[in-house]
């Protein structure tokens, strides 16, 4: 395709939406509100995602040291941890600071009642902590090979509880993102189709002097590429204001403290991407299927 | 070049339009085509446009076999001619030169080519001083001859017209055969269809007359006296 072409095509696209004015301007208002939906959940996942992934690196699985081994040999076992596959660090705990750290978190007053306690009724310990939580039994079980472990105390009810929240969460919102997105590409489809609707003659005429289809279908892909940038670009706008109001309510409200909101600058680049890509594909889509019918003859 | 060997057509409804036609029409000839109506004129000329496909016999149209052509040729078959309907089939919201150069564009004609050659056929329809105005400021004989322009800028070898003086006055209609007979002595062959008696024997063309879907009559000798 030359270049003369490429402009005809784009210009004829251009014209043909300010021409049917009415319908470019419904075609876009249904792009934005697609994407905005679809972004809300997307967001909404992207939060979800990211408080778990903080609650499950505050999870961490106990490893106690046998208490046949020295000081040294306790100590020594870190590397071998580390080196497991899923554990990202093992911080020891000596049996002093640990028991110390029990103590504390009794009243003071009752303090005397362990005041006398020996340290080695605790045993030296290893805090590790795993990068996936949903693989912890299987880690349990490594750690529990290792020489020198006595004993491994992992919470696998809580891991699997936020596994199975995560899964569930990923699944139903790529469902409703898939479902939007069929959504909006048919709204798109018969939103074009009604603005080709006056332009069956156009097109039987383009037919009869030997247009080509390419010919005839290329300003109605740069149409629909045209209308579904541009909304999309208007839906990144709307969704940014959107997403700080939200997110400055849930701020001020003190039921919510808890809930630490990511940034938009940090899922902005992704989010205009995809949003971006989306309107693209219901443009294109959208306009490719209507024109496949006239095309027929 | 038309050549139509034992052609039929019956419709999906199982109306037989075309029981056997065989005719050929040679480069360079002006022909009437005449029969009453319902008696498969249309279908004639579906059939060389390619818009439908024969049940049984031979359709060859400038070279192009219509059994055997596909859908990829079937533009370029249609460059090689240039259509004329009845009702005239203009863009209402273009102007008059640029439903002409529409026609170039389509066919990815440069801009050079259509402003060379838009000109040019719109003086030949005598037109050249009504480029700016939209087709509803036209009178129907100017909107027939837009319509004899675009068919024309392509350069094809055959002019096809499906009753074209059918929604024209008397007066209008022998200016726009008139049109038709001089494009034909510029060298394009010329096919028109028309059932009106006193218009076809004004000239003396070849006529071909058919009636239920058959070829009842074909000579020089001008039009083929039928009762309807
Ligand atoms: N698309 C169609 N489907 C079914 N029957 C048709 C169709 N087009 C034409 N016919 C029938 O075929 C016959 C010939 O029609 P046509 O070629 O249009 O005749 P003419 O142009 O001479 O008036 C008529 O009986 C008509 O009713
Ligand atoms: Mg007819």
């Amino acid at each position: 395709m030359n270049r003369n072409r490429i402009g005809y095509f784009f210009r004829e696209g251009l014209g043909s939406i300010f021409s049917h004015g009415f319908m470019s301007f419904a075609s876009v208002c249904v792009i934005v509100a697609c994407l905005i939906i679809m972004g809300s959940f997307t967001l909404l996942v992207l939060n979800v995602n990211n408080m778990i992934k903080q609650w499950e690196s505050e999870n961490q699985v106990i490893a106690f040291v046998d208490e046949a081994l020295t000081d040294e040999q306790a100590k020594a076992l870190e590397t071998q941890l580390e080196s497991l596959e899923n554990v990202t660090e093992a911080i020891f705990v000596s049996r002093d600071d640990a028991l110390a750290k029990y103590l504390s978190s009794f009243d003071p007053d009752e303090n005397d009642l362990f005041s006398d306690l020996e340290p080695t009724v605790l045993r030296h310990r290893y805090m590790v902590y795993l990068e996936d939580i949903e693989h912890m039994a299987d880690t349990q079980i490594r750690l529990n090979e290792i020489n020198g472990i006595a004993k491994v105390n992992a919470h696998l009810e809580i891991s699997e509880g936020f596994v199975t929240v995560s899964r569930i969460v990923g699944l139903v919102s790529l469902s409703i993102i898939l479902i939007l997105l069929i959504v909006s590409m048919f709204i798109m489809a018969n939103t074009i189709k009604l603005t080709t609707f006056d332009r069956k003659e156009e097109i039987a005429i383009m037919k009869m002097v030997g247009a080509t289809n390419g010919f005839i279908r290329w300003p109605f892909v740069f149409e629909g590429l045209l209308l579904g940038l541009f909304g999309s670009l208007i839906a990144f706008l709307v969704q940014w204001g959107i997403y700080e109001v939200v997110v400055t309510q849930i701020g001020k409200s003190s039921a919510m403290q808890l809930i630490q909101a990511l940034s938009f600058g940090k899922i902005a680049l992704p989010l205009l991407g995809i949003f971006v890509a989306t309107g693209f594909i219901v443009g294109i889509g959208g306009s490719l299927t209507v024109i496949r019918k006239y095309l027929k003859v | 070049m038309v050549r139509m060997t034992n052609v039929c057509k019956a419709y999906e409804n199982g109306t037989k339009a075309l029981k056997g036609i065989t005719a050929t029409i040679d480069d360079g000839e002006f022909v009437f085509l005449v029969g009453p109506s319902g008696s498969g004129k249309s279908t004639i000329i579906k059939l060389i446009t390619g818009e439908i496909a024969p049940t049984v016999g031979s359709v060859i149209v400038n070279g192009y076999d219509m059994e055997t052509i596909k859908p990829s040729q079937m533009p370029m078959l249609r460059r090689t001619l240039g259509v004329v309907f009845q009702d005239f089939r203009l863009i209402e919201n273009k102007n008059v030169y640029d439903n002409v150069a529409f026609a170039m564009r389509v066919i990815g004609a440069s801009s050079k080519e259509i402003k060379r050659r838009v000109p040019y056929v719109l003086e030949l329809v005598g037109l050249d001083t009504r480029t700016r105005r939209k087709p509803e400021e036209l009178s129907g004989g100017e909107q027939q001859r837009v319509a004899i322009a675009r068919a024309l800028v392509n350069n094809p070898r055959l002019i096809i017209s499906d009753e074209p003086t059918g929604n024209l006055d008397p007066a209008r209609s022998l200016e726009i055969m008139m049109l038709l007979d001089r494009i034909n002595k510029l060298g394009t062959t010329v096919l028109v269809v028309t059932h009106e008696k006193e218009l076809v024997n004004r000239f003396s063309k070849r006529v071909i007359a058919i009636d239920g879907g058959k070829v009842i009559s074909d000579g020089m000798d001008g039009y083929y006296n039928y009762e309807s």
